[in-house]
């Protein structure tokens, strides 16, 4: 391993030292940050993007109970099971204990349906039989062909409130710390070590050394890129890419699975307000072109129509599609038959003593491999502690509340303050949850996008999905000074494209009428179309240069 | 008990209360045309009160100067556009009448001149367009002269941002400044600008309004104020805060939907019926069938089921916002006949990868496909029926949010359907 400092060694940029620098922003990373906390060691989480820009923010939002795996990955299985209780207990604000149905409809392979309650028997995942009737009862919504229903524990968690509450709860313990768009582009080395790594802000191009004493490799998706920057070339994961759809409405109260192996569209999660359904699995070559299409759309709809015919009619906010990680083992050409296991890598047969990676899992799962992660980095620094992580309860932080459907027109009504004026009408966000956010959430700044607004609050989620919201935001943030000049503008245009991203597969019926209002006052009024020629000319100038007047 | 059908018989039937309704309403009542317009809400309430003809070339390109020159170039790269279904001499004739009409009924505009005008935007922006309401007009000659002049918000009045238009303006007029009052008795809470401009048509709120703007504007003689200026009669609301606070005086558009649509709104349904033509407002019709001797419009109101029967029909419906398309799953529709409707291949072409991606989306160009007298064409290329025209941004190919040209095809288009209809009804 040759040092490699050379390239970055000029001192045009600024350093800051911790304990653990820990690559990538998902549930993973974050839950490395507040275990490592609990050890009391200070750690930097950093992430390209933001918090749950990968994975961890493109799912159903699923607890698993476990039942999902009993079939083909016990292993995961049991692993599911035993963090499902851990976290409904610890993390309870963060989590909806819905429970679950497995349902089969007619014509599903009624073998599979018949050896289910025996393969949860086995993982130890609790399982009892409802007949179709009392499923649909459960469920007005299912279908009249069902064959066969499980009840289960799964349950749903939020996973922005819960990457949030761990980043704040690590700060308040350590002062460990956050930075949102800090693009790793190098490491540098001094033998077997690792020494600092050079980030580069993806917003200002400003680089940035970050000096710590162990790295941690939690790139999700991306785990393998950040591996080879480190020269660990052995990092090996497959991209399968998955697709799903918000629903305007919630449809059901519990999860609802279909009884048969894995497949495109069956599963149907409750989210607050909305219920979440997929997912496709699709191989793809590159973790950064995962987006939705119409047909992956419609055949989820399709899918999911055959267990709850709802779902054939009614309205989608949003489609969006996330990686899955996955390990390569047992390549059978079909990534739904891969294992859901996770790996760490503690990289010393690439010569490295202060480096580790761990990657592939799933959300249910984020927390034993966030202690696993923390266990290697811990004993490379001779900290003894063990983890606290399965016995600590997960605080609340009044900035990470914003995340929860209902939460602010709760709080908005009881402070009863008129001049708090309500920014985002959909899901009634007044302002002083954005002065809150801006102020204290963790990875706040001072001139925060509005995407990093969204993103902590419910902010756009509704019905017109920041169409309304984005300029109504924009304008408060003006006004408190923490956009001065046009880059402000920037950041409504980056916003509304991000959230056309999820609506662009699912724009029509009444969404349509909502899209041609909402591009005809962006574009057609607001010009945001035209900002970079604005910028590059100013028409006035250029019309009193060319000597032109109106007559 | 069984409410009565009523019976209206006239020339021409306008469906549709948007820019392209009314237009033609006021085009066939010129020209002494017996007409019945009806419609259900319509999309002006949308509007900023600008009426643009042509900002931008279609499919993108720097904002247009010189519209007139651009429809030059359309009619040789764009035949198919709506605005060259007649020529620019008489899209000029169309913005005079219409825009005398709307000053002769108490709501001026500036004149369609020779190049566009350079305007403000509720967030500081400029935009391209034609005719300016005179509330707005002073703004552009302060643009223009880089006058000093102060931006004034209001406390609990959302989406509108003085410290923001400043900002993005800030750069190419620098002597602008911001501030912010409390309306006269609005101390608490949201406020909303129709609520605003009604109070403004009380002397009382003009005179402690024109105070508080004297005070804040210390040095400064020209003051940019959200477009609250009054309902009615918008510009002697303007006129009586100028003389009362001896400043110069203008409006900047807020978010709509928003008091100037609201005043067009408002005045055409009170105007137009005055002169002569027969108004049914909030109505959706159900359905509309050509018979030998009428064109048959079946709607209802709240005093029951009315029947126009009418020598022509001009569909004025809109896109999907007013309901004149439908976007199925399956494709776009044109609900009210099943006209067909030119479209992208399949609803995975409808939208391009970026929102603001600036050679627009397939799906703004679908619509009506019309021969030159813009009249629809059936699959067969066809018309439809002799007596049924089309105006509006329903017609196809065009992308009016992209090229900034919606009042431009809905007047332009109800100017030539009015022309043929009256052709066809021998005068």
């Amino acid at each position: 391993m040759e040092p490699s400092t050379s390239r970055f060694s000029e001192p045009a940029h600024d350093t800051v030292e911790t304990d653990v620098l820990i690559v990538g922003g998902g549930m993973t990373g974050a839950g490395i940050m507040r275990d490592l906390a609990l050890r009391g060691i200070h750690s930097t989480l950093i992430d390209r993007r933001d918090l749950c820009a990968g994975a961890s923010g493109g799912n159903h939002g699923l607890l698993h109970s476990g039942a999902r795996y009993v079939s083909n990955d016990r292993e995961s299985a049991v692993q599911c099971r035993r963090e499902n209780v851990l976290l409904r207990r610890l993390a309870r604000r963060c989590i909806e204990p819905t429970g679950g149905l497995f349902v089969a409809i007619d014509g599903d392979d009624p073998d599979f349906a018949a050896a289910f309650p025996q393969w949860c028997s086995v993982a130890g995942i609790a399982c009892e039989l409802v007949t179709p009737d009392e499923a649909r009862r459960l469920e007005p919504h299912l279908s009249e062909r069902i064959i066969a229903a499980y009840r289960v524990d799964d349950a749903t968690v939020d996973p922005f409130r819960l990457a949030l509450q761990h980043v704040a709860h690590a700060g308040s313990l350590t002062g460990s710390s956050y930075r949102p768009h800090s693009d790793l582009i190098a490491f540098d080395h001094d033998n077997d070590q690792l020494t600092s790594a050079i980030c580069r802000d993806s917003r200002t191009g400003a680089l940035l050394r970050i000096r710590a004493r162990q790295f941690v490799n939690a790139g999700g998706a991306w785990a393998g890129r950040i591996a080879q920057l480190a020269g660990c070339p052995d990092v090996h994961l497959r991209y399968s890419k998955g697709t799903l759809l918000i629903s305007h409405d919630r449809l059901t109260n519990h999860v609802v699975n279909r009884l048969r192996p894995p497949a495109d569209g069956d599963i149907l999660v409750p989210g607050g307000t909305v219920s979440v359904l997929g997912t496709t699995s699709l191989r793809i070559d590159d973790p950064d072109l995962a987006v939705p299409t119409v047909a992956e759309v419609d055949r989820n709809i399709a899918e999911g129509a055959m267990m709850l015919p709802v779902l054939a009619t009614t309205r989608y906010l949003r489609a969006f599609s996330r990686v899955r990680p996955l390990l390569p083992a047992g390549d059978d050409g079909d990534d739904r038959h891969a294992v859901r296991g996770f790996a760490l890598y503690d990289h010393q047969g690439d010569g490295l003593t202060n480096f580790c990676t761990i990657t592939g899992g799933k959300l249910t799962t984020f927390r034993l491999m966030a202690q696993q992660a923390a266990d290697l980095v811990a004993a490379r620094l001779g900290n003894t502690t063990s983890g606290r992580t399965d016995t600590t309860p997960l605080p609340e932080d009044d900035s990470c509340r914003w995340t929860e459907p209902g939460a602010a027109p709760r709080y908005w009504h009881l402070a009863g303050n008129r001049d708090d004026m309500v920014l985002c009408e959909c899901e009634m966000v007044p302002q002083s949850a954005i002065d809150e956010i801006v102020r204290c959430a963790p990875g706040a700044e001072e001139e925060m996008t509005l995407e990093a607004i969204a993103l902590r609050s419910r902010a756009g989620k509704g019905p017109c999905q920041g169409s309304f919201c984005g300029i109504r935001i924009a304008s408060y943030l003006y006004d408190r000074g923490h956009y001065r000049d046009r880059t402000g503008l920037q950041h409504m245009r980056d916003f509304f494209n991000e959230r056309f991203k999820g609506m662009r597969t699912v724009i029509r019926g009444p969404q349509a009428a909502q899209m041609e209002l909402a591009e005809a006052l962006h574009c057609g009024v607001l010009g945001l179309d035209a900002l970079d020629d604005e910028d590059d000319r100013d028409p006035l100038t250029q019309r009193l240069e060319t000597g032109a007047t109106d007559d | 008990m069984t409410k009565e059908r009523r019976h209206v018989s006239c020339q021409l039937a306008v469906v549709g209360t948007g820019l392209a309704g009314f237009a033609a309403a006021v085009f066939a009542g010129n020209r002494a045309l017996d007409t019945a317009l009806t419609g259900n809400t319509g999309a002006l309430a949308y509007t900023t009160g600008y009426l643009d003809l042509l900002g931008a070339m279609d499919g993108g390109g720097p904002p247009l100067d010189d519209p007139w020159q651009a429809l030059q170039t359309l009619q040789a790269t764009q035949p198919e556009h709506p605005l060259c279904r007649l020529s620019p001499a008489s899209i000029h004739a169309a913005f005079t009448e219409f825009t005398s009409f709307l000053g002769s009924a108490g709501l001026n505009y500036s004149p369609p001149g020779r190049r566009n005008e350079t305007v403000l935007t509720p967030v500081g922006t400029l935009k391209k367009t034609l005719c300016v309401p005179s509330t707005m007009a002073p703004g552009t000659t302060a643009l223009t002269d880089k006058k000093p002049c102060l931006v004034v918000d209001f406390h609990g009045l959302k989406g509108f941002s003085a410290r923001q238009v400043v900002a993005n303006l800030g750069g190419s007029w620098p002597v602008l400044s911001a501030a912010r009052l409390v309306f006269p008795g609005m101390e608490h809470g949201e406020i909303y600008p129709e609520v605003m401009a009604r109070s403004l048509e009380t002397a009382a709120t003009r005179a402690h309004l024109a105070e508080l703007l004297r005070e804040v504007a210390g040095d400064v003689t020209t003051v940019g104020l959200p477009a609250i200026l009054g309902i009615h009669r918008p510009d002697r609301v303007r006129a009586e805060l100028e003389k009362l606070s001896g400043l110069r005086i203008f409006e900047i558009p807020t978010m709509p939907p928003a008091v100037p649509g609201i005043r067009l709104r408002e005045l055409l349904e009170q105007v137009l019926p005055q002169r002569g033509t027969t108004l049914i407002p909030q109505q959706k019709i159900k359905t509309l069938s050509f018979e030998k001797d009428a064109v048959r419009l079946d709607l209802a109101d709240n005093y029951g089921p009315i029947v126009i029967e009418a020598q022509a029909v001009i569909l004025a419906t809109g896109r999907f916002l007013s309901g004149g398309l439908a976007a199925d799953p399956n494709g776009i529709r044109e609900p009210l006949l099943d006209l067909p409707v030119s479209q992208p291949g399949s609803r995975a072409d409808w939208f391009r990868e970026g929102y603001t991606d600036r050679r627009g989306h397939p799906i703004n160009r679908a619509g009506l496909s019309v021969d030159d007298s813009c009249r629809p064409l059936t699959a067969e290329g066809r018309p439809f029926d002799r007596r049924l025209f089309c105006a509006g941004i329903i017609l196809a190919n065009q992308d009016w949010i992209r090229s900034r040209c919606g009042a431009g095809v809905a007047i332009a288009s109800a100017y030539r359907s009015v022309e043929q209809v009256r052709q066809l009804l021998g005068d």
